[in-house]
């Protein structure tokens, strides 16, 4: 018994349209990105210029002005941020990879990833009533905690896979040379993941650069350069929030500059850290 | 080969405990006495003792899960590393027991050395840098020591001539037998006084085999050799002893050509002749 | 036989086997990587234990009636979270609808239909609109999306479904459907990446039984596919609401900040987020700052409970995928 045309015909109409309907998603899912990356690089473009990386800005009412502090603070905070982060995150992680198979192993991986859940808004309350209170003031030194606070986790889970993806091979052979455990994680399981590792991190990087809430009662903001870390620190975020809902076109010219600054800094690090760890995952399958 | 007395007593106590010959004990680098292994419950040796002689090659052979891989492993107490394993016993080098409870693993596996089935050499360093491997992540840094030390492994691996003009290159582009002679050498560079070879030509062409064995043949003066395999002939052309394994105990150990050419069990002749495994 | 320069030398001497002071280091090693690990439960377990206690006083003071109090009286020091937690959940119920059926699609697209190469490229696009700083997608919604809701999408919307109260009322553009729309951008690459690889965990043998018994593309993926895979969506779905109900720039910077709940998605409201953005630093009373972190902690132990379920049901569809390397 064949099967009638019509329903023949109607099965292949459905199979064509809902193949259609899917691809159209995919073009739906793409018109957001293609809109804000076409607005923050056209208005972007037309409103920087060499005075936003050199000054600082401008008191309200005068136009000009630039967010060089700012772009100093972020690069701070960020530092800030690794400097908690990157030990807690790494070191975290090679145990996930290397001892944490056990029950211990489990409920690491289980917060690491409900931190890595939780709202950053929530971690900048958390760390504004763990330093910001006491110190009585807000600070870089709050806000690169914030950041490291959400960065830690990100590190950890991607350092942890990528130290399972080093063959047991490798530590075998070092052992068996007579290569103490601690001297075989650090030089020869991490050394091999290194490439890997460094992708994850700059991944982390870019995003919590692109962070405003945790910085907004941590390191707040600042209209004029800062060298202490225990001063309230402008960033790149939280100056183009404070500038996108006030109500000065030269504000907001600034903001969309800012946006421009902020996007280029976490585009190339995603890319970069996306074809870095393509190149180094087809070169380890290969061989 | 020097022996200490503590040796030699308690290698003589061993001995009359065990009715074993008494020059074989003198001789006898590495001893295992008594050794069961487990994987988690799985008992993959069985009270095995076996002792491997100075300066002479043991083969172990056995069908594949006999165990005999557990085996070697625990004579260098890699067995361990695995989670869950567990080994009871003791492994007597030169006397002295590397399961006694102030023996540091560490401390053994710089004495006694491992070549693995495949080879593995570190992807991150260059053909230099994995030889001298053993020796700088145990803090040697004289570049004077280094170089001697990895010209000196290279030539006693036989890759010497084919590698030392290259010798600051990744080996990715070695081939297999050539690989897996740069591990010797990597192995070789720590001075171990036991070489463990864990299938070492399992993955290899018919002509890199050869050399291999050839190798381990040269090897022989300077180092008591354990070769695993799977491979009966290897295992004549070879080796001085062969242990025979099955299911994870013991059945067989003699000089080579006498376990070949006259088996005494049964399960050696059925096994030598094809009949299983 | 063994040169002057002989490496034993220089090794720790050889004779001995006994344990030195290299087993101490493991161990003290040992203990820093673990001590590393735990950090996480502590900090999540700090967080918790700092915002009750900094929230003790509303708490206190209000017992659970905050949560249905509907009055957010800053000057009388009267405080309910009720308009805050509803913007918090219409918000991301908007986001949902209108993300999960574009999630899907691209899923199964990538997964599914398209070619490998072309794939790999369009997952590595997709994947880069999650990388957008939400306060930039923030500042395009205020001065791009939100002019375009409030000039064309809403009114025909009002023309045409007026007469539901859904989209009853003057278009303001800024408002409920501009905070969903917002989150449901940032949504869809998250539920779409994760709903991808779930569906690549389908086994072939699944697909070609369907395809054996002679079964279209779509067919396939509609009777064998997705009923596999479903828990492991869902799971994305959830874990995607996760992020939603916390997030705060954009939001903040579309929904319109009002207190108020309007059956109107056209008009504005407040989130339990955007309420902490803007109200935190403007706090003078301790009470108000209180209640402020009692907002924090109610949004803090809902986005744990989702994610745990989400984890739970992603995870359970492949137990440690990586991990049992």
């Amino acid at each position: 018994m064949t099967p009638t045309p019509r329903a023949a015909l109607r099965r292949r109409l459905v199979d064509r349209a809902m193949t259609g309907l899917s691809f159209a998603a995919v073009l739906l899912a793409l018109v957001p990105l293609a809109s804000v990356l076409g607005y923050v690089v056209a208005q972007g473009i037309t409103a920087l210029n060499w005075a936003f990386f050199t000054q600082l800005p401008r008191p309200v009412g005068e136009t000009g002005g630039g967010m060089a502090n700012a772009i100093a603070g972020t690069l701070t905070l960020i530092g800030l941020a690794s400097c908690i982060g990157l030990p807690v995150g790494i070191l975290g992680g090679v145990y996930l990879g290397e001892l944490g198979n056990g029950r211990l192993g489990g409920w690491i991986r289980f917060t690491a990833d409900v931190l890595n859940g939780v709202p950053s808004i929530v971690v900048g309350i958390f760390v504004y009533t763990l330093l910001v209170v006491p110190m009585k003031r807000f600070s870089a030194l709050a806000g690169g905690a914030a950041l490291g606070i959400m960065m830690t986790p990100l590190v950890m889970r991607t350092t942890e896979e990528l130290v399972r993806l080093v063959p047991a091979t490798l530590r075998e052979a070092a052992l068996a040379l007579g290569v103490p455990w601690r001297v075989t994680t650090l030089r020869v399981v991490l050394r091999t993941a290194t490439v890997g590792v460094v992708t994850g991190v700059m991944l982390a990087v870019a995003r919590i650069s692109g962070e405003t809430a945790p910085l907004l009662f941590t390191a707040f903001n600042n209209q004029y350069w800062q060298s202490r870390l225990d001063q309230p620190t402008a960033s790149l975020t939280v100056q183009l929030y404070n500038y996108a809902i006030a109500p000065y076109d030269d504000w907001h010219r600034q903001a969309w500059a800012a946006a421009l600054v902020l996007m280029t800094m976490v585009l190339v690090l995603n890319i970069t850290a996306r074809l870095v760890g393509r190149r180094q995952v087809s070169a380890r399958r290969s061989s | 080969m020097e022996i200490s007395n503590t040796l030699f007593s308690r290698a003589l106590i061993d001995a009359a405990a065990r009715a074993i010959p008494l020059e074989q004990v003198v001789a006898d680098q590495i001893r295992a006495v008594q050794i069961n292994a487990y994987y988690g419950r799985t008992h993959a040796v069985r009270g095995v003792s076996l002792g491997f002689a100075a300066n002479r090659i043991t083969a172990v052979i056995g069908p594949s899960g006999c165990g005999k891989s557990t085996l070697l492993r625990c004579l260098n107490r890699m067995h361990e590393l695995v989670p869950g394993a567990r080994v009871e016993g003791r492994v007597l080098l030169d006397g002295e027991d590397i399961y006694a409870p102030d023996v540091d693993p560490v401390a053994v596996r710089r004495r006694v050395g491992m070549v693995f089935q495949r080879a593995n050499p570190f992807p991150t360093m260059s053909i230099y840098d994995n030889v001298a491997a053993g020796l700088r992540l145990n803090g040697v840094h004289d570049r004077r020591v280094l170089d001697d030390v990895v010209e000196r492994s290279l030539r006693q691996a036989a890759l010497w001539d084919e590698v030392k003009d290259v010798l600051g290159r990744s080996g990715a582009s070695l081939s297999g037998g050539q690989q897996q002679r740069w591990c010797i050498a990597r192995a070789l560079a720590v001075q171990p006084e036991v070489l463990l070879m864990d299938e070492p030509a399992s993955a290899l062409d018919p002509a890199s085999t050869l050399k291999i064995e050839e190798l381990a043949r040269t090897l022989r003066d300077n180092l008591t050799i354990v070769l695993v395999t799977h491979n009966m002939q290897q295992a004549a052309r070879v080796s001085d002893s062969t242990a025979f394994m099955l299911s994870g105990e013991l059945v067989e150990f003699r000089p080579t050509t006498e376990l070949f050419t006259r088996p005494k069990d049964q399960r050696t002749e059925d096994y030598i002749t094809g009949r299983f495994g | 036989m063994r040169s002057v320069l002989s490496p034993s030398a220089l090794l720790p001497p050889r004779s001995g086997l006994t344990r030195g002071h290299q087993a101490w280091r493991d161990g003290a090693f040992r203990a820093t990587l673990t001590a590393c690990g735990v950090s996480v439960i502590l900090l999540v377990a700090a967080v918790l234990v700092q915002l009750i206690a900094a929230a003790m006083p509303a708490i206190r003071q209000f017992g659970p009636s905050f949560l249905w109090t509907v009055r957010w009286d800053p000057v009388h020091s009267v405080f309910g979270a009720l308009t805050y937690a509803y913007g918090t959940l219409a918000s991301s119920l908007v986001a949902l609808i209108l993300a999960v059926p574009v999630s899907l699609g691209v899923a199964i697209y990538l997964a599914e239909i398209a070619p490998a190469g072309v794939s790999t490229v369009l997952s590595f696009v997709v994947e880069l609109l999650a990388s957008i700083p939400s306060v930039i997608l923030g500042l395009w919604g205020i001065f791009v999306m939100a002019p375009w809701l409030r000039n064309a999408v809403e009114p025909a919307l009002s023309r045409t479904l007026g007469w539901l109260p859904l989209f009853s009322g003057p278009p303001y553009g800024i408002g409920l459907l501009a905070g969903g729309m917002i989150l449901a951008i940032m949504l869809v690459p998250i539920v779409s990446s994760v709903s991808r690889e779930v569906l690549k965990t389908v086994p072939v043998t699944q697909r070609e039984a369907a395809y054996a018994i002679g079964a279209t593309r779509w067919e396939v993926i509609h009777r064998a596919v997705l009923p596999y895979g479903r828990t492991g969506i869902i799971g994305a779905v959830i874990l995607g609401l996760g992020r939603t109900l916390g997030e705060t720039m954009a939001v903040t910077m579309v929904i319109g900040n009002r207190p108020q709940i309007s059956p109107s998605l056209f008009q504005p409201a407040y989130t339990i987020a955007a309420a902490l953005a803007n109200e935190f630093s403007e706090a003078t009373t301790d009470i108000y700052v209180s209640a402020l972190i009692e907002l924090a902690m109610v949004l803090f132990v809902i986005t744990l409970i989702v994610n745990a379920i989400a984890r739970w049901l992603v995870w359970r569809l492949a137990p440690r995928g990586v991990v049992s390397a």
